[in-house]
């Protein structure tokens, strides 16, 4: 039992950060073992905000050698950035194992991010012009005050509180997954995926990666894969619906766009509120009283509804 | 039983032993029973079966239920209460004779007003969320808003009107009473319903009715895929399409009583189409899948 989240403002940017931090705060109970956002702010022309772990939260507590290590790999990973010709104009740690990066890079992004990603421990967790993705443990005020997401502003946005029932409780199996490697692509899903070995080794084939045995990685994935064959994210959350097995309800966020798909059994919630202003949903209406305190009117999307909203 | 007895002391086993015939006799069989290391567990108050006899006026409501009184009104205010806190401020209203409760600021809480074994008129000025008034037995609840998954689940009797939406598995394993939701529902509404009535203004999603048992349901918008799979008895009536029948749910005949008692609920609940409900469609349960364990695999094929 995961808790999923997701609000999209039309048109214009607001406090996304907050309003998610509140979003999922209200759903702590579904999942208190991690908690993860994927924000969208005002697209930067040019440059590349680049958000990595180089540990895991548990390591640091394993070896009097590990503040060593982790400097050694984010050594690493900037002398990799400047043979990919990135040049690196902010740099910021939230926490000794978390970096955010904005760079300059005009080349080939994917080859740049497989390059860093062979550094020992690091995972890029996001990339893209416009995307923050943010994860590690705790509840949702944990991670945004460790974060500084409160003052955060943009137009939209996806969260997810978890429950780990399948894998680790670690930074690598928390939502949101990015959509490696689609800048700005992220997806945070609620259920269990039963094909999932069947469809991960179809994806490895295609040359993908993946990072954690979280099933829920496979549906990022399975996004990339749809957007290299040049699908929509709409005929990528209708595929979904036929090609993945299990119950599933999950979110996927683009720069300008938010999707929503829900299983053939339904059997995991959602609730929706629309307005000519914003969308909200989330596992629980709760969540979405969290931000709208006045009498609203919501629904429960049917089995096998998809939708997409643009920002 | 006795040639049984008569021969176990025939082969000079006595299955009693240690015990006379006087001192068997001069127990009673509870304590026969605790000797025997049975009824070990104490079942006390709630669990407790309670028996109803006719003619006594008191058996009919429970024994620790309140007498209230239905003009003493009083506001409760959920802001900022966890759901304990106001399902016992409910309760303690009741014991001070509140009949009328109005429930302010929910905001979607969860659990709101279960187990309600009392006659009371709850109002709820505002949505709430999972399990809402669920195991209730007696009170009228009305909620302005909209409610979570599993609305009135096991509801035993009482009558609940939502004037919005609802989740899915709307009036799960319901027993009795009526539970009636203005705009749509999810899926799984009234899966495994033991009785009474589910009324749904709007549409309702997939596997509605799914294993339902006894009582009816009345859609008045659209049926979602698998409408009435698996379901042993009872009826449902749906007003507008129907996606496809699960298994075992076929349509039957509309009948002059259906009619009237559809016109009779719809009205009594403000619901009755502009067009009257010859129009509505009534399936019930095939009874092929009865004894379905006895069937021989052939006829099991066919079945499904």
């Amino acid at each position: 039992m995961c808790g999923i989240a997701g609000l999209i403002h039309r048109g214009k940017s607001s406090d996304v950060g907050s309003e998610m931090t509140s979003m999922l705060t209200a759903l702590k109970h579904r999942g208190p073992d991690s908690t993860g956002f994927a924000v969208y702010g005002e697209p930067n022309a040019g440059d590349y905000v680049m958000r990595l772990k180089v540990a895991e939260q548990e390591d640091m507590a394993s070896g009097y050698d590990m503040k060593d290590k982790i400097d050694a790999r984010i050594g690493e990973v900037e002398k990799r950035l400047a043979e990919h010709k990135a040049s690196i104009k902010s740099k910021d740690a939230a926490t000794p194992y978390a970096m955010r990066y904005v760079i300059a890079h005009d080349g080939d992004t994917e080859a740049m991010a497989r390059y860093i990603e062979d550094v020992e421990g690091t995972e890029i967790l996001s990339l893209g012009n416009a995307l923050e993705l943010i994860k590690d443990l705790g509840d949702a005020n944990v991670v945004a005050d460790n974060y500084g997401l409160r003052d955060f502003k943009g137009t939209h946005g996806i969260g997810h509180t978890r429950m780990a029932t399948e894998s680790d409780v670690d930074i690598r199996s928390a939502h949101p997954y990015w959509a490696f490697p689609y800048n700005d692509v992220a997806v945070v899903h609620n259920g269990q995926i039963t094909n999932y070995w069947l469809k991960r080794r179809q994806m490895e084939q295609k040359g993908h990666r993946f990072m954690s045995s979280c099933d829920s990685e496979l549906l990022a994935v399975y996004t990339a894969d749809n957007l290299a064959n040049g699908a929509t994210l709409e005929d990528s959350l209708r595929s979904s619906i036929e090609e993945i097995d299990g119950v599933f309800t999950y979110l996927v966020a683009t720069r300008d766009e938010l999707g929503m798909a829900k299983d053939t059994m339904a059997a995991k919630p959602l609730v929706l509120y629309e307005s000519d202003d914003m969308i909200a949903m989330a596992s629980e209406e709760v969540a979405i009283r969290a931000i709208l305190p006045q009498e609203i009117d919501t629904t429960d999307p049917y089995d096998e509804e998809i939708r997409v909203w643009k920002a | 039983m006795e040639s049984m007895s008569v021969m176990a002391e025939d082969m000079g086993y006595d299955p009693r032993a240690g015990q006379t015939r006087d001192e068997i006799e001069g127990t009673t069989q509870e304590e026969r029973a605790r000797q025997l290391g049975m009824m070990s567990e104490q079942l006390k108050n709630r669990s407790m079966e309670v028996f109803f006899e006719v003619g006594e006026d008191e058996n009919y409501v429970y024994p620790y239920a309140q007498l209230v009184d239905f003009n003493k009104r009083t506001e409760l205010d959920c802001e900022g209460k966890p759901t304990t806190q106001v399902n016992k401020d409910i309760r303690a209203l009741m014991e001070e004779g509140y009949g009328t409760i109005v429930l302010k600021n929910p905001r979607g809480m969860h659990s709101v007003g279960v187990g309600i074994l009392n006659k009371l008129n709850l109002i709820v000025e505002g949505s709430i969320g999972y399990f809402g008034v669920g195991l209730i037995d007696g009170p009228n609840v009305r909620i302005s808003g909209r409610v979570g998954w599993s609305c009135g689940e096991n509801m035993m009797s009482g009558t609940v009107v939502i004037e919005k939406n609802a989740g899915s598995t709307f009036g799960a394993a319901m027993r009795g009473g009526d539970l009636v939701c203005k705009g749509s529902v999810g899926s799984r509404t009234g899966i495994d319903q033991k009785g009474g009535t589910i009324i749904v203004g709007g549409d309702t999603g997939a596997f509605s009715g799914f294993m339902m048992q006894r009582g009816r349901m009345v859609v008045c918008g659209n049926a979602g895929k698998n409408l009435g799979d698996s379901m042993y008895d009872g009826t449902i009536y749906v007003g507008g399409e129907i996606r496809d029948l699960g298994v075992d749910a076929v349509p039957a005949e509309l009948t002059d009583l259906d009619k009237a008692w559809l016109t009779r609920k719809l009205t009594q609940y403000d619901l009755m189409p502009e067009k009257g409900v010859d129009h509505f469609t009534k399936i019930v349960a095939g009874k092929q899948l009865w004894n379905y364990d006895n069937l021989e695999p052939n006829e099991k094929k066919l079945i499904l």
